[in-house]
């Protein structure tokens, strides 16, 4: 019994040293984005390496999702005769809640993992300590452009997202409950407000930070060679899954009862 | 000038520095020998900052960095050029990228500049034409040598190179030997060559010291090494099997039961 009692006080401990951990290291990257030299380019080439990568994968996933939706509810609703609602809860969720958090876990294991790799190999050939040595920040050099490229291509991504997954409804609805075109989206811009769709990318600003931090902070810490980049990727992966639906958690209870958005 | 006053280092339990001292003058160029895994590396890192020691001062040119903040030393780093033991080439970049790496980050040059500038440093360590070539096309000599020329092309007044000549040809080893002696004569560079060549520590150095169990056990001119009768130097410069090094480790290396 007391030993469960040290066991949790133990995670506990390393949890919040953890956090702790990806706190300095996100004060350090926005510090640093914030502090000249600027070099716009690395930036683009991160952001270039995210967005058209990862599009097809999370418009495909949206596409779907806006189908799955529509039948799940259709099920229901069919004998309530509301089936006229169904493009309503499709647009809402989708914008709200499925499209961010979907887009973010996909480029989380992407992109994050990807991240993870990329770092973690040059920690262990020591190509980080070269930067060190030559007088170059490696958080300047190496997160930083990771960080801005995740938090402008992930609420794009996310916005193409919520686009295709309404179409996605809208092909169930349309052909299958036979709800009129026109009537299809009225209701889908009678439910949506300006601030479903902008919540829904505040999210996915925290997301890619969440991502860019875990991603390059597994990296930065790699020890011992392959095996130590296998973990580190895996690890940057989970690590992401949890924190971004915690997060996501954390932000839709702040917007409800803070803001009442 | 590099001064090292009782620089202790352990990684966990494992004491790898211990209360190391060692001295180079400026201009000086100072060959450190000593078995495989006795802190050659750690001692270099040491020196640039990226491993903090435990205890103990290291000055350069008289400031001393052990507890000096990352921006000043940085512009101290701008001066120290360190060629790493497995090249540490960026391995997203070709090599002329890397070798104008720091060219492209620090100065404004125009582009002809830089590339004339990362030609002649490939030239300095015998490669031509590489510079579209990544670094996983290179066999291991030409990554160390590329690393070289990455050095040479930020023109730095210490430069510490750990085994410059280990996996080159005898007569590349020779040409970067040469290339050593004239950076010393020509440029007045200061530098630490780690290597276990003897040939080559004898031809570039001014002075060797050899390292054992985290201390120098020997520090002198070349003529001084070779002359000394210390078992364990002997032993190392004649590269013996036998001697009070493995005996102390109790290590029997190359008898088959
Ligand atoms: N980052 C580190 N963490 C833990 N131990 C380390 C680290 N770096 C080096 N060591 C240990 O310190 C000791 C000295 O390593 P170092 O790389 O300096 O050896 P070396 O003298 O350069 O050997 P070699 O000639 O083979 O390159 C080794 O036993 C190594 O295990
Ligand atoms: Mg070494």
């Amino acid at each position: 019994m007391l030993n469960l009692v040290f066991k949790t006080g133990a995670a506990t401990n390393s949890l919040i040293r953890y956090i702790g951990q990806l706190t300095i290291l996100w004060s350090q990257t926005v510090v640093l984005a914030l502090t000249p030299s600027f070099k716009g380019r690395r930036s683009l080439i991160q952001a270039n390496r995210i967005g058209p990568g990862s599009f097809i994968i999370s418009a495909l996933v949206a596409f779907f999702v806006g189908m799955i939706i529509a039948l799940q509810m259709a099920y229901q609703m069919v004998q309530l005769s509301a089936e006229i609602y169904i493009p309503k809860i499709i647009s809402v969720a989708l914008t709200r809640e499925l499209a961010p958090v979907l887009t973010a876990l996909i480029v989380a294991g992407r992109i994050g993992a990807g991240i993870a790799a990329e770092i973690g190999s040059m920690t262990v050939t020591e190509q980080v300590d070269a930067l060190k040595a030559f007088a170059v920040n490696p958080v300047k050099y190496l997160v930083v452009p990771r960080f801005l490229g995740l938090i402008v291509m992930l609420p794009v991504l996310t916005m193409l997202s919520d686009i295709i997954g309404i179409w996605g409804g809208y092909i169930i609805c349309v052909y299958k409950l036979h709800i009129s075109h026109e009537m299809f989206w009225k209701m889908v811009f009678s439910a949506l407000a300006m601030k479903d769709i902008i919540t829904g990318l505040v999210k996915t600003i925290f997301f890619g930070m969440i991502i860019a931090i875990v991603g390059c902070h597994q990296g930065l810490n790699v020890h011992g060679g392959a095996e130590g980049v296998g973990k580190a990727t895996t690890a940057a992966v989970v690590r992401s899954f949890i924190l971004i639906i915690m997060t996501d958690c954390l932000i839709t209870f702040i917007f409800y009862f803070l803001l009442n958005v | 000038m590099i001064e090292i006053l009782n620089l202790y280092k352990a990684f966990g339990t494992q004491m790898v520095l211990n209360n190391l001292n060692l001295a180079v003058r400026r201009g000086e160029t100072k060959a450190v020998i000593g078995r495989s895994g006795v802190g050659k590396s750690v001692l270099l890192k040491n020196i640039v900052g990226l491993i903090k020691p435990d205890s103990g001062s290291i000055k350069i040119n008289g400031v001393e960095v052990t507890n000096l903040n990352e921006k000043a030393y940085d512009k101290l780093r701008m001066e120290i050029g360190m060629v790493f033991q497995g090249g540490a080439l960026f391995d997203s970049m070709n090599v002329g990228e890397n070798v104008a790496f720091v060219l492209d980050e620090f100065m404004n040059l125009d582009k002809k500049t830089v590339r004339d500038r990362v030609a002649d440093a490939l030239a300095l360590v015998g490669l031509k034409d590489v510079q579209h070539m990544m670094p996983s096309q290179l066999s291991g000599g030409m990554k160390k040598r590329v690393s070289l020329a990455r050095v040479l092309c930020m023109e730095p007044q210490i430069i510490l190179y750990d085994e410059p000549t280990s996996e080159v040809d005898p007569i590349t080893a020779a040409a970067i030997n040469h290339l050593i002696i004239e950076l010393r004569d020509k440029l007045k560079v200061t530098s630490i060559v780690v290597t276990h060549d003897m040939n080559s520590a004898y031809q570039v150095a001014d002075s060797i010291a050899m390292f054992y169990r985290g201390q120098v056990i020997a520090d002198g001119t070349p003529q001084d090494i070779r002359n000394s009768t210390h078992p364990v130097v002997q032993q190392f410069i004649h590269g013996q099997a036998d001697g009070p090094i493995t005996e102390d480790e109790s290590l029997i290396f190359g008898h088959i039961k």
